[in-house]
């Protein structure tokens, strides 16, 4: 299974956000905005954190948002939101984050093959970098090799 | 040999860490199975396991263990991971 399709709907350059929910606000908005969840699903990505810390914070200044599957999974979807200004999550490694990786995916199951492609990607230390200075949404889909819109 | 994963919600980062640590093993070329699970089904899967991957923020979450708990910052730095895992398992 390759990564699920990045529309452009999907991604959001630069978003100003005062804190770590605001910026999971932002990727949630953006899942909203391509159709792959609901707003409910947003505040199940921040429920994740308050219940288990920033550990969503998986390396140097990505997070990588997400929650279980659920009915407000309405198909498997990606995000990415860069930040205009870096945000602390309180993860004492990899803060702050400048680049949030959002997730939606309807089976458990299913997802491992998607995460592998994901891992592909970022296993590259130059990808979060690069993204966090990307000034355009076509440059993100690029990184993510997918550039159909 | 059996290593655990361990996310809060044992998808999506654990998943990530799973891809990972496979890689890891590979270049180590040590042959052993790498489980994903959640910080409630932890107990049970690491009951015979040598060691378990996790995040900082996890570690007070897992309680009572026999198994190495070793913390990873950057899941997707496989080189963290051959050091780290080299050390525990001692090869």
């Amino acid at each position: 299974m390759p990564l699920p399709h990045l529309p452009l709907d999907a991604i959001t350059i630069g978003a100003h956000a005062d804190g770590w929910p605001a910026a999971i606000t932002a990727a949630g908005d953006a899942l909203v905005r391509s159709g792959a969840a609901t707003s409910a699903y947003t505040e199940r990505m921040i429920e994740v954190i308050r219940e288990f810390g920033a550990y969503i914070v998986i390396a140097p200044g990505l997070a990588l948002a997400h929650a279980r599957p659920g009915a407000d999974v309405l198909m498997d979807g990606l995000c990415v939101v860069t930040l205009a200004e870096p945000v602390a999550f309180g993860h004492p490694h990899n803060d702050p984050v400048s680049v949030i990786v959002g997730l939606a995916v309807t089976s458990a199951d299913d997802h491992l093959q998607f995460v592998a492609e994901l891992a592909n990607v970022f296993n590259d230390p130059t990808v979060i970098p690069a993204l966090a200075g990307a000034t355009t949404a076509e440059f993100v889909q690029s990184v993510f090799g997918t550039t159909a819109s | 040999m059996k290593i655990v994963v361990m996310c809060g919600m044992g998808l999506g980062t654990s998943a990530i860490l799973k891809v990972n640590a496979e890689r890891a093993l590979e270049r180590l070329e040590i042959d052993a199975s790498v489980q994903a699970t959640d910080v409630a089904g932890v107990r049970a899967a690491a009951a015979d396991a040598q060691v378990i991957l996790t995040s900082s923020e996890l570690v007070d979450a897992i309680g009572k263990t026999n198994a190495d708990v070793i913390v990873i910052n950057n899941y997707f730095d496989v080189d963290e991971l051959v050091v780290k895992l080299e050390i525990a398992l001692g090869s």
